[in-house]
């Protein structure tokens, strides 16, 4: 599991982390992401880096579906303090080919204390 | 068991590449094995040759080439992350027409897929600075 | 699972982000500046008390002298480890996670 703790643009953790799980998809592993704390700022829509003049990489969370990457978990919580809810996040969408290639949200809200959970059942985190 | 270690700091402002560079020497010491080492974000700072630090302070960089020479560790730096600091081995220098490389003895410079593959294959995965 | 935390308390919130993942049966080891989190009379000490229900909490003995403390400064039931004994805890636990 991708553990996604930074806010994107003010620090490269989030792009290069990004850059990892692309990659990583090609090694036929299940994999997950989780975005926690300023890691769920990664997800806000209407991001627009021209002003800044640094690579705009939001796009990219919309291509993790082509390469299989189709479980993000949001914690909630994290969401609630920064007053965000999902609908201020992208969009992000797989087809479900074991349903029907089913449009379906590869966003999936998660309360801390099963974000918790989730994390014991993994075999290798890494974190950016 | 299987150790492997990615280190995500350079050296000197943080001290996650000296936390790291101790609990390899003590992995080795328990006699395990140390699979792999990678380095990625400013963790490829810890693969130039070209850094002098006062003679009365550690050389992170030295003390990293002589532990792999001794245990035969395979010390891995990120080539895009490498890149975007100004981290060359011979070839990438000739190849971008730069006019040096800079990376240190028993570094070398190789893809992400590396990274993934030491998750993959070691017992133990271990991250130092974030 | 063993978390590891390397950023003070005061600038980060590494420790109490990785105190509401933690299961029980975690052990947190506070390492680099993090060993801040471990001391005496602090803001964090409540938070450390109530983590220690659940969690084992270790510091790493050289960090803690590094930076000027021994461990009479820190809070009871918390453990000092050396380099080795950090490499014992990551044998016992499978899945370290850095914070």
């Amino acid at each position: 599991m991708y553990v996604n703790r930074s806010a994107p643009h003010g620090t490269i953790y989030a792009h290069e982390g990004l850059e990892v799980v692309l990659v990583g998809a090609a090694f036929d592993q299940e994999v997950s992401m989780a975005f926690v704390g300023d890691g769920v700022f990664q997800l806000k829509q209407a991001q627009d880096t021209s002003g800044i003049g640094t690579k705009n990489f939001a796009g990219a969370y919309r291509a993790l579906a082509d390469y299989d990457v189709t479980r993000l978990y949001v914690e909630t919580e994290s969401l609630e303090e920064r007053g965000l809810t999902v609908g201020d996040l992208m969009p992000l969408t797989y087809e479900d080919d074991e349903d029907d290639d089913q449009e379906k949200s590869s966003i999936t809200l998660i309360d801390r204390a099963s974000l918790g959970q989730l994390f014991e059942a993994q075999d290798v985190i890494l974190n950016f | 068991m299987k150790f492997a270690l990615m280190i995500n700091q350079g050296p000197y402002t943080h001290q996650a590449s000296d936390t790291a560079y101790h609990f390899a020497c003590a992995v080795l010491k328990a006699g395990h094995e140390v699979f792999r080492i990678f380095f990625y974000h400013d963790g490829v700072n810890n693969a130039t040759r070209m850094t002098t630090p006062p003679q009365d302070d550690r050389h992170v960089i030295d003390r990293w080439s002589e532990l792999a020479s001794q245990h035969k560790l395979d010390l891995v730096v990120c080539v895009a992350a490498a890149q975007r600091r100004g981290i060359l081995d011979e070839d990438e220098a000739r190849r971008h027409g730069k006019d040096g490389d800079n990376l240190a003895p028993g570094f070398r410079i190789s893809g992400l897929g590396q990274l993934i593959e030491a998750g993959i294959e070691a017992d133990r995965f271990l991250v130092f600075g974030n | 699972m063993l978390h590891t935390v390397n950023k003070s308390p005061y600038q980060s919130d590494a420790l109490t982000t990785c105190f509401g993942l933690a299961q029980p049966g975690s052990a947190v080891l506070l390492i680099e500046d993090g060993i801040y989190g471990a001391m005496n009379n602090t803001k964090f000490s409540t938070a450390i008390v109530i983590a220690q229900q659940c969690c084992t909490i270790y510091v790493l003995e050289p960090d803690l002298q590094a930076r000027g403390f021994d461990s009479d400064c820190i809070m009871n039931a918390i453990q000092t480890i050396d380099y080795d004994g950090f490499v014992s805890l990551a044998e016992t636990y499978s899945v370290v996670q850095a914070w």
